[in-house]
């Protein structure tokens, strides 16, 4: 039985909550990894910041346009559908409240849903992007992230150390133990590894864990 | 009434030491290469400019384009949201070394920023860096029950940009991504010079597909075959071209 997930199978598990035809945007990293996980069936149409909704998976290695790349300046492809937009146009889609999901990572997750995932402090050259605007656009914000730090350290807390990237954003997180979900303040257990006792869970991480109702098994493929 | 430039150093000859010059381009996609090393050229040989501030996503990838007029010193400083790329050694090295000034700008802000300056709009408010680093010292304002910052206008002396066809009129059409900042950089120049792979006569391009009305380009100067950053990148190119 396994006891912890793989970023993959992290992504994969937030991808059955992406309803067919939902506006998302995924974040550049792991959170990238969720679009080749959609269910059979459903088909989530994909916006980047830089000015594409309806984008496809990456090129044969020799055959990419550098005039068709994602956030993370990796090259895409276009698909039926695909719309080229300016950049107020793009952040219009994001700050405007049109896309139903943003999927993004973090390095500490609050109980209130403040999220810290752009800088891990003053040192070195200070870099923010576009999750600043991701975090407040979106109707869902969710996180995809391990449940501790390399070192053990808890990544979801009670107040965030690191610098923030967006206050009360976050509402669910999917980690490599857990599926957690954030209201009034609160980490609500939804989910759990069946190999993770409820005890385990509570010693790695960071603030109370909420168990007011059921608890289902986190069940996830092979991948 | 012709926009169009004969070449690319008549197109950058108008930029002064000490302006601020709106960069295109996300990443290489869109940026106007050609524009950039046409602004080194003219620094190699007289001097000048130098002490921009330039506006760009990105702060340079490498050694070409907009990494290579930071490794010239012509600039000051740099307004951008993401100061890293794959290979961001020459900022880096400008930056920690002090010798250039960074302003950290959120990328949906900072594309609000320029439309705003593009429409004659001095500040709005944004939810985006509410209670964070960024947000200090900016005025925040409650609306319908939530908190919002308030963010000013972003206006340039030059725009440099890069779009697909052009006519002489100034009309733009661009190129998939490679649209990115570029339409909004023309609005909020006083200035706006755009490359183009083609110039071609007033009516050949659809007036259903212009993105950049004729009113908001100064300049058109015609390069048939840009580069793309990333493949200068991928040959490991230096501009200009000097022993290192």
């Amino acid at each position: 039985m396994t006891d912890r997930l793989s970023p993959a199978q992290m992504a994969w598990r937030a991808a059955q909550d992406i309803a067919d035809g939902a506006y998302v945007n995924l974040g550049i990293g792991f959170p990238e990894m969720v679009a080749r996980f959609q269910p059979t069936g459903r088909q989530a149409i994909f916006h980047t910041e830089n000015g594409i909704l309806g984008f496809g998976e990456a090129p044969l290695p020799g055959t990419e346009d550098w005039d068709l790349i994602n956030a993370g300046k990796r090259a895409v492809t276009l698909r039926p559908g695909t719309a080229f937009f300016h950049h107020a146009d793009s952040f219009a889609m994001v700050r405007g409240g049109h896309l139903d999901v943003a999927i993004l990572g973090a390095y500490q997750v609050a109980e209130t849903g403040d999220l810290a995932n752009w800088s891990t402090g003053p040192k070195g050259v200070p870099a923010v992007g576009g999750a600043m605007d991701l975090v407040h656009g979106a109707r869902r914000v969710a996180v995809i992230t391990e449940h501790v730090t390399k070192d053990g350290k808890p990544k979801l807390v009670d107040r965030c150390s690191l610098p923030l990237t967006g206050v009360a954003c976050v509402t669910r997180v999917y980690t490599s133990l857990a599926v957690i979900d954030i209201g009034d303040g609160r980490f609500v257990l939804r989910e759990k590894l069946p190999a993770v006792t409820l005890d385990a869970l509570r010693a790695v991480t960071g603030a109370v864990l909420h168990v007011p109702g059921p608890v289902a098994d986190l069940i996830v493929p092979e991948i | 009434m012709d926009k169009t430039f004969p070449n690319l150093a008549a197109a950058v000859a108008g930029i002064a030491d000490g302006m601020t010059v709106m960069i295109g381009g996300f990443g290489g996609s869109g940026a106007p290469i050609e524009l950039i090393h046409a602004l080194i050229d003219r620094f190699l040989a007289t001097g000048h400019p130098y002490g921009l501030t330039v506006v760009n996503n990105n702060a340079g990838n490498g050694h070409v384009g907009l990494a290579a007029l930071i490794e010239q010193g012509m600039v000051r400083k740099l307004i951008c949201s993401f100061p890293r790329s794959a290979d961001p050694v020459v900022f880096t090295e400008a930056y920690l070394a002090g010798k250039i000034a960074l302003e950290l700008v959120p990328q949906g802000t900072l594309a609000e920023r320029i439309r705003a300056g593009g429409a004659g709009i001095p500040a709005f408010y944004t939810p985006t860096s509410y209670g964070t680093d960024l947000a200090k010292g900016k005025p925040v304002e409650v609306f319908e029950g939530r908190p919002y910052v308030q963010e000013r206008w972003l206006k340039a002396d030059y725009a440099l940009v890069k779009a697909h066809l052009g006519d002489s009129l100034g009309n733009l059409t661009y190129r998939m991504a490679a649209r990115n900042f570029n339409p909004l950089m023309c609005t909020a120049a006083t200035t706006a010079i755009a490359q183009v792979s083609r110039i071609l006569a007033p009516g050949t391009i659809d007036p259903e597909a212009v993105v950049t009305p004729g009113i908001f380009v100064q300049g058109i100067v015609e390069v048939p075959r840009p580069a793309q950053e990333e493949d200068l990148n991928r040959a490991g190119s230096v501009y200009p071209q000097v022993a290192r």
